[in-house]
């Protein structure tokens, strides 16, 4: 049957694909990739649906053994050594790996997430619509554990015939653009957001990346009212640290969103690694 | 009403206060405007997000166009019994803080209807509006590391049960066994926006 079986899962593995849309009402998130791009990416050079289920791997080190049948599958994300039977083969390449092959991740030379996009798809039960594994609701797929077996779908479409993928821009510093959020009066001064050379901490993860280098200090003492909340936006909690939300985020929060992230650089800012440095520079909203 | 950017996908719309929230949340789930893709309501706003292929301009196009109505007092939204025993640990401070017996507060909760009006903190945890201000209390000052499951609780404006055993800063009235939030039910949550919710007391009748 067309599967794969988990040999080592690196730190963190989960099965995800593009979330559950439309489930804010009942406290659930969009979840899904943290970056979508390349999870796309991913699928369409295996001939996938865009949105179809992929491995989330979070600092390499995941190792799979192919299934009684070969497959096809491409690694994007994170550009990391790529190994099938100790061979070296790359990440961003399309390739067809034989029967009971063993497919083996590195550590990423940058970037933090790579995927493992699967013609066909990794199979799973959906949760809610979704194959998305959402760490801070606790729902779908459980993080994948040595030993799983994943079961891979029947293909859809046709292959697109490419060989190679481009890599992802991941230059330093990473320089994230940003409009000016509905909060913004609620701190002293928000443009120590763009002056400010922050540093991902470690106690980042897939629900947000927390910022140090410089304190946004509230500017009022009352409480906001809950209100909605989305991937990309800014929060300054108290401290005055601000958490920028990435896609387990929560669906409402009580903090002010000073700054949200323009869509398309949320996918950038999931693959800083602890450590790094992260600037911000103000675009106007569209 | 304001309509804040929210990035490059999104509006966020301020509103007088929770009633016209949930009256603009209503307007656009009955009648969804093609360039609006996800909808996240809340106490005094409610986020509008772009659907994949339309401009935020659309979206801010098709929100000019809405007509909230009144709130639906009974419309067709669905009604939820909830068994609860009324034994929370903080029924006294409610009781001091709202000036009401124990009795009152018990009689105040379960003599009005609730309904839902929006989700988050947790999967399945619905933030419920009555019909009067007389069970309306602060949070606690000092959050609880852990709430049990089914745990009913009033903070601020709202009533709400706790869907699963977590942290938790409001007030604590009683429990109940009922399930908030279950994968292997259709629907998983109980308490989705719009319906309506009763509770009942069953202090001293289950076994």
């Amino acid at each position: 049957m067309r599967a794969l079986t988990v040999r080592a899962t690196g730190p963190l593995a989960l099965v995800e694909d593009l979330g559950r849309p439309g489930r804010a009402g009942i406290g659930v998130a969009r979840s899904g990739a943290a970056d979508r791009a390349s999870l796309r990416l991913g699928n369409r050079a295996v001939g996938n649906d865009e949105g179809a289920a992929a491995i989330e791997v979070t600092f390499g080190g995941l190792a799979l053994e192919v299934g009684d049948e070969g497959l096809c599958l491409c690694v994007t994300g994170a550009p990391v050594d790529v190994t099938v039977d100790g061979r070296g083969a790359g990440s961003h390449a399309v390739l067809q790996v034989a029967a009971g092959s063993r497919v083996a991740l590195g550590t990423p030379r940058a970037g933090l997430r790579s995927y493992v996009a699967v013609r066909g798809g990794i199979d799973v039960p959906e949760v809610l619509g979704a194959r998305s594994r959402d760490v801070m609701a606790g729902l779908g797929p459980e993080p994948l554990a040595e030993g799983d077996a994943l079961p891979v779908g029947a293909p859809v479409g046709d292959l697109p015939g490419v060989d190679h993928l481009p890599w992802p821009d991941l230059d330093e510093p990473v320089v994230l653009r940003a409009v000016r959020g509905p909060r913004a009066d609620w701190v002293e001064d928000v443009d120590l957001l763009t002056s400010t050379a922050w540093q991902a901490t470690d106690r980042s993860n897939r629900v947000g990346t927390r910022l140090a280098g410089s304190s946004l200090r509230h500017s009022r003492d009352d409480q906001l009212p809950s209100e909605g909340a989305w991937r990309g936006a800014v929060q300054v909690p108290p401290s005055g640290e601000p958490v920028l939300f990435l896609a387990d985020h929560p669906v409402t929060g009580g903090y002010p969103v000073v700054a949200v992230v323009v869509d398309e650089d949320v996918d950038r800012a999931a693959q800083v690694r602890p450590g790094q440095e992260v600037r911000f520079r103000w675009v106007g909203a569209p | 009403m304001i309509v804040h950017p929210y990035g490059d996908r999104a509006l966020l719309v301020d509103l007088d206060d929770g009633e016209a929230a949930l009256a603009l949340a209503d307007a656009l789930r009955a009648d969804p405007p093609a360039a609006l893709g996800d909808l996240v309501p809340a106490a005094r706003t409610v986020l509008l997000v772009a659907a994949e292929g339309a401009a935020v301009a659309d979206l801010r196009a098709a929100l000019a166009g809405v007509r909230p109505g009144e709130r639906s007092s009974s419309g067709d939204g669905e009604e939820v019994e909830v068994p609860v025993v009324y034994d929370g640990e903080d029924l006294d401070d409610v009781a001091s803080l709202t000036g009401l017996s124990r009795e009152e507060v018990v009689a105040a909760h379960t003599g009005q209807t609730w309904r839902v009006a929006f989700g988050g903190f947790a999967p399945g945890f619905g933030y419920l509006v009555g019909e009067d201000d007389r069970l309306h209390v602060p949070r606690r000052q000092e959050s609880r590391t852990r709430v049990p499951t089914g745990a009913v609780g009033l903070a601020g404006e709202y009533a709400g049960v706790y869907p699963r055993e977590s942290p938790g800063g409001w007030q604590l009235i009683g429990r109940t066994d009922l399930a908030m939030f279950d994968l292997d039910r259709e629907p998983a949550a109980l308490l989705r926006p719009g319906v309506r919710v009763r509770f009942t007391d069953v202090t001293g009748t289950s076994p």
